[in-house]
């Protein structure tokens, strides 16, 4: 049988175009990643190994003094925003798993819509809802101020500016970065490996601890990743939310930065945050992730 | 459980009707399954067969009625309450798990010894020729292997009856054929309840002691494979298992022993009186392709045997076989299968040609409209 193979492209050959063609496609992803985030990187590195003052301006020295000083000076907040961190995915895990299972499996035709429904505050920009946060949680607030004027709570009580209020601003945020790899996650199960469980003897609880939550750890495990990394960097929830009590590390990389002008310091801060995430993220795959996603694959 | 118990493994169906908005899917069904007993329900897809193997499994509510295990009733239990045990059609083995936890499933939750599932999980992984299989993720196996683990991970908690819905249905043909007379090897040693659904005729008839005819949520009718393929109740079974020949006519003369029938085109057939189910005068008589002779027209019939005379319009040589296509009397057309024994007499298409077979090889239909057009595969 013979077929003539078109091709646009006489010069190249069908084996070799296949073989480029990965290349080609990565080209402006990998290109834009070079010059937006390996740059960038590479600069914060030399910055912070730079030594001088804001007035007189900074030279590479290769001075590690500014990892000691960073360590030394702001332990507290690094440790305060990998407690807020934690907290605040843990608490997003609690809340959209049973929203995204919810959705998955008695959604129906509406699954869409509530998908939406999740996402809708998203159309909102994040400053701008938390600063609603703070007019809702403010002292004499449309929230707190009702409730205290009709003695349902006591005229001491304080929210803003305590790290419940953080932790709540922090949570709120990324709860759709939760729901949704959660809920793609389980809408990948077959229902039929649901009823092989309930015809294997299991009860409501063990179907879910057995089946259902193992085959939908891949989506729990990206989401705890996404939630985790953004929020222990995060400083909007804590400026605008919390008071000199829950500072966090990314406040104080901002007023480095923006304020003091501190760039070596800075730059040491967000190398320290970024190492120490990565090696958590790291422990973290090698105990849960690899097997939930080798699983996949 | 007790192992004198006669009715351990009986299934019982009582009045089973299942509604889904509105469409009604199973419709007063009663059947019995005898314990130990390798049971099919076979029909074209949509005649309700999985909705009623759901429904013994615990999976769906029946609207109305009972389902009996071992005599007790059962309707409306959890399926984890059901001494049963499921082989899905699309396997629906735990992805996450391996081989041996897979088969080992059932076991735990029943929350036995260690020493005790360890052996049982090995005795079923020998069952079903899977042995050191046991690391495997389901992905790491075969679609064939996938359905013996699905099979031994139902098996292995020794349920007094097992469903399967379509077990081979996603397998290639070859494996299929073997698959089937593997199930019905496991079946015997085990000695379990089998009652298996399947749109095959063939691998119903192959496998089943009895089987149930379904369509449109009822039953059509029940027997042994012999039975329902010899003796098809309605032109639906008769249709449904095979290929049949159908010819109306009019009951003249019922008197002595033979019924006989003036066929369509004059001819007149003799039917045994005991395969008169019908009083009605317009019946439909039924021959199996295979149960037909074909002769040359001048040929003298052979005394006793019912004969009609036709126009051949294909001869297909099929290997093991020839067969004809045949224009009946009226137009009806029909089909005649020789076995390729060697003695063929030659036919070209455009001879006439006399349809010859014993009166013993004819059934009786009732004569019903708009049947039979569901093509078994």
């Amino acid at each position: 049988m013979e077929q003539h193979v078109r091709s646009d492209h006489p010069v190249l050959s069908l084996g070799l175009r296949k073989r480029l063609a990965p290349y080609l496609l990565s080209f402006p992803g990998g290109l834009w990643l070079l010059v937006f985030f390996l740059v960038p990187l590479v600069a914060i590195l030399s910055v912070s190994l730079q030594t001088g003052n804001p007035i007189k301006g900074y030279a590479l020295t290769w001075h590690f003094s500014e990892y000691v000083d960073a360590v030394r000076t702001y332990h507290a907040q690094f440790v305060r925003s990998f407690i807020y961190g934690s907290i605040s995915t843990v608490l997003s895990l609690v809340l959209m798993y049973p929203i995204a299972y919810w959705i998955a499996f008695y959604g129906g035709r509406h699954k869409s819509t509530y998908l939406l429904l999740v996402l809708l505050p998203f159309f909102v920009s994040f400053l701008i809802r938390t600063l609603a946060w703070q007019f809702i949680l403010a002292d004499q607030g449309i929230v707190l101020g009702t409730l205290k004027s009709w003695h349902f709570l006591p005229q001491s009580l304080h929210v803003l500016s305590t790290p419940y209020a953080v932790v709540a601003g922090l949570t709120y945020n990324e709860l759709p970065f939760m729901a949704l790899p959660i809920y793609v996650a389980l809408e990948k199960i077959d229902p039929s490996v649901i009823e092989a469980a309930a015809d294997l003897y299991a009860n409501r609880t063990q179907r879910f601890l057995r089946v259902i939550l193992p085959l939908s750890s891949a989506g729990v495990y990206a989401g705890i990743l996404l939630i985790f990394v953004t929020n222990t960097g995060d400083y909007v929830s804590a400026s605008l939310l919390g008071g000199p009590s829950t500072t966090m590390i990314g406040n104080i990389i901002q007023t480095q930065y923006l304020e003091n002008s501190n760039y070596p310091m800075a730059s040491a801060l967000s190398t320290i945050l970024m190492a120490a995430m990565l090696i958590g993220m790291y422990l973290y795959a090698r105990t849960f992730g690899t097997r939930s996603i080798e699983e996949f694959v | 459980m007790d192992a004198a118990d006669r009715t351990e493994g009986h299934v019982s169906l009582r009045g089973l009707r299942k509604v889904f908005a509105e469409v009604v899917a199973v419709e007063s069904l009663d059947l019995d399954v005898a314990p130990g007993e390798f049971f099919s329900l076979l029909g074209p897809s949509g005649c309700g067969k999985t909705t009623t193997l759901r429904m013994i499994g615990g999976f769906e509510e029946p609207t109305e009625g009972r389902v009996l295990l071992s005599g007790r009733d059962v309707t409306g239990l959890p399926p984890y309450r059901r001494d049963v045990n499921t082989v899905f059609q699309s396997y629906a083995l735990f992805p996450h798990l391996d081989v041996f936890e897979n088969v080992a499933f059932g076991l735990r939750r029943k929350k036995l010894p260690k020493d005790e599932i360890k052996r049982r999980v090995a005795d079923a992984l020998d069952l079903v020729a899977l042995s050191g299989y046991e690391r495997r993720k389901p992905s790491q196996l075969s679609g064939g292997q996938q359905q013996r683990v699905a099979l031994a991970r139902a098996l292995v908690n020794s349920p007094q009856v097992l469903l399967l819905d379509e077990p081979l249905g996603a397998l290639d043909l070859k494996i299929r054929k073997r698959m089937q007379l593997e199930l019905k090897r496991i079946q015997e040693e085990v000695g379990i309840t089998f009652l298996y659904v399947t749109h095959d005729q063939e691998e119903a008839m192959t496998m089943s002691d009895r089987l149930a005819v379904m369509r449109d949520g009822r039953v059509e009718q029940v027997g042994d494979p012999e039975t329902v393929y010899e003796h098809p109740a309605t032109e639906f079974v008769a249709g449904f298992l095979g290929a049949s020949n159908l010819l109306t006519g009019e009951v003249k003369d019922r008197s002595s022993g033979l019924v006989a029938v003036a066929l369509e085109g004059g001819s007149l057939a003799a039917i045994p009186e005991h395969r008169f189910n019908g009083t009605g005068a317009r019946v439909k008589l039924g021959v199996r392709p295979e149960k037909i002779t074909l002769q040359p027209p001048d040929d003298p019939v052979p005394p006793g045997a019912n004969h009609v005379d036709g126009l051949l319009r294909m001869a297909t040589f099929i290997g093991v076989g020839h067969q004809y296509e045949i224009e009946g009397p009226g137009g009806t057309p029909l089909r005649v299968y020789a076995q390729n024994v060697g003695t063929r007499r030659d036919f070209s298409p455009g001879d006439r040609v006399r349809l010859v077979w014993d009166p013993e090889h004819t059934f009786v239909v009732n004569d019903e409209e708009g049947v039979g057009d569901d093509e078994p595969r």
